[in-house]
């Protein structure tokens, strides 16, 4: 499709002239999607990441690498497609413009053509079956509703959203450290969450049970909402990664941050929540003392939950308190308040599916950018281009014809060159030095058999 | 695999140690036809009890105990090769007893490699060097130089699981942490870079490893051997005895209602009061509460209420009613109603999905927001006494109960509450939601029997 016609299917009233440009509504509407999906989705480079090299001309290019991998629409009306497959990236493209889906998930790489996966199935054994898929994770803010006080639910701010950050620190410090992962891509969920997808050659081809390790890895989390400790640390002293985890972010989020920001020991309510985790009624109880008689004490400068808590450490980490679970307790306190909580089924399987980056929330029409874990205290969701934002940049810089591409017009350029240059070019560089050493391996074995 | 550093009694060499079969190949041996059936049924003796330990949460030590004692009550030979035969030959027998479905070769491979776990530990050290090298596996003990490097987080993980620091000598391997999931799960090894550093004492994860893939590529094979040959030479022979011999023993699996064939909406309250078991009930009540279920729950809750006999029809119904006042109709429709679909076998893979048994729900594992999961076993004790209170358990079973759940015998509380409820005898047990259902059922449709 031209140019020209892409912009004869858009609705003449946005592309009348500047002046009118402004006027154009908040928030969400499929015309405004159809020119977001014609101009400005990248669709090239989600199809160089999905290929994984395997568009290139190398003779062990797995041509049919691309097409085993299936997409799923899901289009107005709540019709819902799944299984969907392209051959090539004009096939993907064509598709997305013509459905023009509200929202596009990704699912793994099968064994077969999903969309033809039913011809499979007659042959009885699962022929049909995931063979690739990146690790994801999903964290989503609505999971910390009691440990936030700003928001609930799907409301997000700049009080909670370091929330977020401090699980990207985490979790990113510990798939490079510790597992050895290299290609990770951390992108915004639109609204309240945050998705991370490690497509190393090695995570997407981790099994089932393999996955499911590296998510209880992360868990620290034990007992649903009927018990009342959510934390349990045991042991003398923490593993090296809780440890660092602790040490190099949440302590220092948590009392420099957290503390103040969500007013945590400020009130009866609030404080005896945090009173409830410590096991030994007599410490508790002494707290609780202190606490309500010194509510004229507020004349001090000094904010009250910074002091309240500096008196909870004192006398839990006072050489007094020789009991192992109330020194652990102040860590207990943090982790709970602090710990990144993953959607565990999301990650322990295959074949879920994840929103693709780059789509636009249908309810905050924010486009899901990537994130840069280097420089995650930065990222503010609430400064996110929208779908009518783009669009307004696109009428305004219309006229300009020096850009080199859409997006560059626009305050997508940024995430796009961000995609690009430290996510995308780094992960084909090495899926191709992957499948040359592969092949030469390959090459060299069918050598050695043939002199034999 | 080599292991350099200890040889200590290398005269010992000499000694033929008793080692495990490892299931290589199927024994060129005859076999009686009775022995043939009475031997898969000893050993299946032995698998089902560590089944149903497991599902009664025992830990590692009891089971331990638990498996030998089993083995020796029913496999041991007074004659040392006739013992070893036995073995071997049961072992091939339930191999193809078991290939069969996916369901079946799951739970062969999980409980043979839980068996194999057991025996092997309790092996001498010299035994599983043995065995260990059988398996050839590629890993060499880190070098003393990188012991070094590392030493101090090794300590701080041993320390972390209460134990005490790693001797200067000690043995340690670095191997790909996919290797050894069960420990990267656990936090029980040190991570760096993609490799685990694995304790001698450890050694069993990895060797168990290689056992469970080596079985499970194994049972594809015999399936395939079965289907397409075995089956019908045998088919008045072996294949009898091979069918019996699987069902016989797994018990149903309720995802087909029986007896009590459709309820229907109107009834569901007035049931759920008689005759679900409590982490139904506590499901349901929480869902008319909430309007809403996490998708654990919903999964729990859902397929339960398909064994029960609720429609696809009425089961969306259902399901809307409570999720509409809170998510709307539109949201509903668009991201809940497809995975109820789905558990009915219309969407997806459209496999008609089972209902979790009790040792599925007892090893979930719900996190923060979650409902689902074995009441026995996730509440706390004193949310435990108020549900239990709740439905009308006298103080006197309450303690009862209690006693059971301390000693982690979840089944067995279950098992109380239900004859305290019904005011009659459950000489089974409870091994499934959907059996204590059914078994409710005709405890009250006989008492109205007899009164009407």
């Amino acid at each position: 499709m031209t140019k020209e016609e892409a912009e004869n299917e858009r609705d003449d009233m946005l592309i009348d002239g500047p002046e009118e440009t402004n006027a154009l509504p908040d928030g969400f509407n499929a015309n405004y999607l159809r020119i977001y999906y014609g101009k400005l989705f990248p669709h090239a480079d989600i199809f160089k990441w999905m290929s994984y090299g395997n568009d290139g001309k190398h003779p062990a290019c797995d041509k049919s690498y691309f097409g085993r991998r299936e997409f799923s629409f899901t289009l107005e009306n709540d019709i819902y497609i799944r299984f969907q497959s392209f051959n090539s990236v004009s096939e993907l493209e064509h598709s997305i413009k013509e459905k023009c889906p509200l929202k596009i998930d990704i699912g793994p790489v099968y064994s077969v053509d999903p969309a033809k996966r039913h011809a499979y199935t007659q042959s009885g054994d699962n022929v049909f079956t995931p063979v690739e898929r990146e690790l994801v994770f999903d964290i989503d803010i609505t999971d910390y509703d009691d440990v936030r006080y700003c928001c609930t639910g799907a409301d997000v701010c700049l009080e909670c959203w370091p929330l977020m950050t401090v699980a990207i620190k985490v979790i990113d410090t510990a798939l490079r450290d510790d597992f050895g992962f290299n290609h990770i891509l951390w992108v915004y969920s639109g609204r309240r969450g945050v998705h991370c997808w490690v497509c190393d050659g090695k995570a997407r081809r981790l099994t089932n049970e393999q996955r499911a390790a590296i998510a209880d890895y992360f868990r620290v989390y034990k007992g649903n909402e009927n018990s009342n400790k959510k934390i349990s640390l045991p042991g003398p002293v923490l593993h090296p990664f809780l440890a660092r985890s602790y040490t190099e972010v949440l302590k220092g989020f948590f009392e420099a941050k957290l503390l103040s920001n969500q007013n945590l020991l400020s009130s009866e309510e609030r404080y005896e929540k945090i009173l409830e985790m410590i096991p030994d009624a007599s410490v508790a109880s002494e707290l609780r003392g202190r606490w309500q008689d010194n509510k004229q004490s507020s004349m001090s400068k000094d904010d009250i939950n910074v002091v309240r808590w500096e008196q909870l450490k004192y006398i839990l980490q006072s050489g007094k308190q020789k009991v192992q679970g109330l020194r652990r307790c102040v860590e207990e306190i943090i982790f709970s308040f602090t710990y990144p909580r993953l959607d565990m089924e999301v990650s322990k399987h295959m074949n879920h599916l994840l929103k693709a980056p780059f789509c636009v929330h249908p309810k905050t029409g924010r486009v899901c950018v990537p994130i840069d874990p280097n420089n995650c205290d930065e990222f503010d969701p609430t400064t996110v281009p929208t779908l009518s934002q783009l669009l307004e940049e696109l009428n305004k810089g219309g006229l300009r014809q020096d850009a080199e591409s859409e997006w560059d017009r626009t305050s997508l350029g940024e995430s796009v060159t961000f995609f690009r240059s430290t996510f995308l070019q780094p992960l084909l560089k090495s899926c191709k030095e992957e499948t040359e050493s592969s092949y030469n391996a390959k090459l060299q074995q069918s050598k050695n058999n043939l002199s034999w | 695999m080599e292991v350099v550093r200890s040889d200590r009694k290398s005269s010992s060499n000499d000694v033929v140690v008793s080692t495990l079969p490892l299931y290589r190949s199927a024994p060129p041996l005859e076999v009686r036809l009775e022995d043939f059936e009475l031997f898969a049924m000893d050993r299946l003796r032995v698998l089902k009890g560590i089944s149903d330990g497991l599902s009664r949460g025992k830990k590692p030590e009891e089971m331990e105990n638990l498996a030998m004692d089993l083995w020796k009550a029913n496999m041991r030979h007074l004659e040392a090769t006739e013992g070893v035969n036995k073995d071997v030959i049961s072992h091939f027998v339930l191999r193809l007893v078991y290939c069969r479905t996916e369901e079946l070769r799951k739970w062969f491979l999980s409980m043979e490699t839980a068996l194999f776990r057991y025996r092997f530990h309790s092996k001498s050290s010299e035994a599983q060097r043995v065995l260990m090298s059988e398996f050839k596996l590629p890993y060499k003990p880190v070098s003393n130089a990188e012991f070094e490097s590392v030493k101090d987080k090794l300590g701080q993980v041993a320390r972390s699981m209460g134990q005490t620091l790693p001797a200067a000598d000690a043995i340690f391997y670095k191997v790909p942490f996919e290797e050894v999931p069960e420990l990267v799960a656990g936090r029980r090894v040190f991570i760096h870079k993609g490799h685990a550093y694995v304790a001698m004492n450890q050694v069993v994860s990895l060797v168990v490893t290689q056992f469970r893939s080596n079985l499970s590529k194994a049972l594809i094979l015999t399936n395939r051997k079965w289907t397409s040959t075995i089956r019908e030479q045998e088919k008045d022979r072996l294949a009898p005895i091979v069918e019996a011999l699987c069902t016989s023993y797994l018990g149903p699996d309720y995802s087909q209602p029986k007896e009590f064939a459709e309820i229907s909406i109107k009834d569901i309250d007035q049931i759920s009061k008689t005759s679900f078991p409590l982490c139904m009930r506590y499901l349901f009540e929480k869902v008319r509460e909430d309007h809403h279920l996490k998708h654990g729950g919903r999964m729990q809750l859902g397929l339960f209420l398909k064994g029960v006999g609720l429609k696809l029809d009425d089961a969306l119904a259902f399901w809307k009613a409570e999720f509409v006042p809170k998510v709307g109709a539109e949201r509903f429709d668009k991201e809940y109603a497809y995975n109820i679909r789905h558990n009915y076998g219309r969407e997806g893979k459209r496999t008609d999905y089972t209902p979790y048994s009790c040792q599925k729900i007892i090893s979930s594992t719900p996190g923060v927001g979650d409902h689902h999961g074995c009441p026995y076993r996730h509440f706390s004790e004193e949310n435990l006494r108020a549900a239990l209170a709740r439905m009308g358990v006298g103080s006197r079973v309450v303690e009862d109960v209690m006693d059971k759940v301390h000693n982690r015998h979840y089944q067995l509380a279950c098992t109380l509450t239900f004859e305290a409820v019904h005011g009659s005898s459950c000489d089974a047990g409870i091994n499934h939601p959907n059996q204590y259902f059914i078994d409710s059922q005709k405890i009250l449709q006989s008492k109205n029997g007899s009164v009407a």
